[in-house]
C-alpha cells in the first residue's frame, strides 16, 4: 500500500469524524460536499473510475440539492408557525 | 498495516453511528447515515483492491492484464445512486413530521405521543 | 440522552468498532485479492461481449437481477416521495403571480448562464449513457447528470420552465416508469428469446458503439428512469420553496 493511499484513507476518516462533529445543519452540508469529494478520490486511487464518477455526480449534485432544499422548507415552516394566531404578540421573526 | 482500510471504514461506521445515537436534529442524523453508507463504499473496494493491479476498463491496456475486482465495483456504482433516492426519501419524511410535530428534535418527537 | 442511555450506547459502540477491527484481521492483507469469480468476470467481458468496460458489463449484464432491485429501490423512494409531498402541496394553495414575481426577481446573467449550460449538459448525459459499455459511465451517472442539466435552469432562475415542465409532469412520470418497465423488459426479451432471464439475446458487434447486446438498451432505461426520478424530486422539494415569500 503506497502513501497515496494512506494519505487519502486518513483524509476520508478525519473528514467523515469532521461531518459528524459538526452540529448545524447547513454547514454539514458544506462538509458532507467536501467528504464526497475526498471519497471520490479516494476511489479514483483504488483504480475505481466508475464509482469515483458516481460519487462526484452524486454527492455533488443531488444529495446537498436536495439537503439544501429541505432545510429551507423546514425553516419556512418553523416560520410560518410562528406568525400563528396565537403568538401575535411577537413582533418579528430573528 | 494492510488492514489499514478496514479499520478505517469501521471507524467511519462507528462515527456515524455515534452522530446517529446523540442527535438532536433529524437533518444532522440523516447526513451521519450518508457517513455510514460511505463506510460501506470504502469496505466494498478495498476487498477488491488488487496490489499493482489497473482500472477494469480494457478500452486502451491488453487484456490480459492485471485488473481489480469488477464485481464489488458494479455493486458499489448502483449502491451509491441509489442511496441518494433512500435520502430523499428521508429528508421528505423529516419534513412531514416537521409540519405535524413542529420540531426536528428526535427526542422531542418521541415524547410527543398524544 | 440520560445517562444510563449514553453510557450504554458507548459500550455498545466500543464494542461494534472493535469487533470490527478485530474481525477485519482475518480478512486477506489489502491487496491480496483471492477470489476467482471477479477475475473470470473481468478477462471474459471483451471476448465474450465485446465491451471493454467489465463494470459496466457486470453490472448490467451477469449480475443485471441485482440491478433490477436496485432500481426498484430507486422507484419505491421516489413514489414515497411523491406520496409524502404532494399532499403537502395539495393542503396549501400555489398562485402563478407569485412565482412570476420571482422569476422577474432573478438577474439576466445568472438565467442566461442557467439556460446556456443546459444544452452541453444534455449532450454529456447522452454521450455517456450511450458510451457506457466502452468508456466509464453507464445509465446511472448519466442519469444524475442529466437531472443536474434541469436543474441549472432552475437555479438560474426560469422558474416559468421549471412550471411547465412540472405541468407537464406526466412527460418526465412517463420517462421514469419507461425506464423502469424498460429494464424489466430486457429481462423478460431474454426470458422469451433464450429461455434465461435477463439472457444477452442481442447480437454482439465486434467494435464501436453497437457492442455488448442489451447492454446499452440497459443503460438508456437507467438513465431515463434515475434522470426521472431525481427530477420528480427536485421539482417536488422545489415547488414546495416557490409558494409565498423568498427567505
Amino acid at each position: 500500500m503506497n502513501g497515496l493511499l494512506a494519505v487519502l484513507l486518513t483524509l476520508v476518516g478525519a473528514v467523515g469524524t469532521l461531518t459528524v462533529a459538526i452540529r448545524e445543519p447547513v454547514r454539514q452540508t458544506i462538509a458532507a460536499g467536501f467528504l464526497s469529494l475526498v471519497l471520490a478520490l479516494l476511489f479514483f486511487a483504488l483504480q475505481a473510475p466508475d464509482v469515483a464518477l458516481s460519487e462526484i455526480v452524486v454527492g455533488s449534485i443531488a444529495v446537498p440539492g436536495m439537503l439544501l432544499l429541505a432545510i429551507a422548507k423546514i425553516r419556512e415552516q418553523e416560520q410560518s408557525a410562528d406568525h400563528e394566531p396565537g403568538e401575535a404578540d411577537r413582533g418579528g421573526d430573528e | 498495516m494492510s488492514v489499514y482500510p478496514y479499520i478505517v471504514a469501521a471507524w467511519l461506521l462507528g462515527a456515524g453511528l455515534y452522530g446517529v445515537m446523540s442527535s438532536r436534529n433529524y437533518v444532522h442524523l440523516i447526513i451521519c447515515l450518508t457517513v455510514m453508507q460511505a463506510s460501506t463504499y470504502v469496505l466494498l473496494l478495498s476487498v477488491g483492491y488488487v496490489s499493482h493491479g489497473k482500472a477494469p476498463i480494457f478500452a486502451d491496456i491488453p487484456t490480459n492484464s492485471t485488473v481489480v475486482d469488477p464485481v464489488v465495483q458494479a455493486l458499489t456504482l448502483t449502491d451509491v445512486v441509489v442511496e441518494a433516492t433512500v435520502v430523499a426519501l428521508l429528508l421528505a419524511l423529516v419534513v412531514q413530521a416537521n409540519k405535524r410535530f413542529n420540531t426536528v428534535d428526535p427526542d422531542a418527537m418521541t415524547r410527543m405521543r398524544e | 440522552m440520560t445517562r444510563g442511555r449514553s453510557v450504554t450506547a458507548l459500550i455498545g459502540l466500543v464494542l461494534l468498532v472493535g469487533g470490527l477491527a478485530w474481525g477485519a484481521t482475518g480478512l486477506y492483507g489489502f491487496g491480496h485479492y483471492h477470489a476467482s469469480y471477479g477475475r473470470i468476470v473481468a478477462h471474459a467481458s471483451v471476448p465474450d461481449r465485446s465491451a471493454t468496460n467489465s463494470v459496466v458489463v457486470t453490472a448490467f449484464d451477469y449480475r443485471a437481477f441485482d440491478t433490477l432491485g436496485e432500481e426498484f429501490i430507486l422507484f419505491v423512494s421516489v413514489v414515497g416521495v411523491l406520496v409524502l409531498l404532494r399532499r403537502l402541496r395539495g393542503e396549501s394553495g400555489r398562485d402563478e403571480e407569485n412565482v412570476a414575481e420571482e422569476d422577474r426577481r432573478a438577474s439576466e446573467s445568472t438565467r442566461w448562464i442557467g439556460l446556456a449550460a443546459a444544452g452541453p449538459l444534455v449532450v454529456v448525459t447522452v454521450y455517456i449513457v450511450v458510451h457506457g459499455q466502452l468508456t466509464p459511465g453507464g445509465g446511472f451517472q448519466g442519469g444524475v447528470i442529466l437531472m443536474s442539466a434541469i436543474a441549472f435552469v432552475a437555479v438560474g432562475g426560469e422558474s416559468m420552465v421549471l412550471l411547465r415542465l412540472r405541468r407537464t409532469s406526466r412527460w418526465v412520470e412517463m420517462a421514469e416508469s419507461a425506464g423502469a418497465a424498460g429494464f424489466a423488459m430486457i429481462g423478460f426479451g431474454g426470458l422469451i428469446a433464450a429461455g434465461v432471464f435477463f439472457q444477452n439475446f442481442l447480437p454482439k458487434g465486434t467494435s464501436g458503439l453497437l457492442t455488448g447486446g442489451v447492454i446499452p438498451l440497459a443503460n438508456i432505461a437507467v438513465g431515463l428512469e434515475v434522470g426521472g426520478a431525481l427530477l420528480m424530486v427536485i421539482a417536488e422539494l422545489f415547488d414546495q420553496r416557490l409558494r409565498g415569500r423568498r427567505l
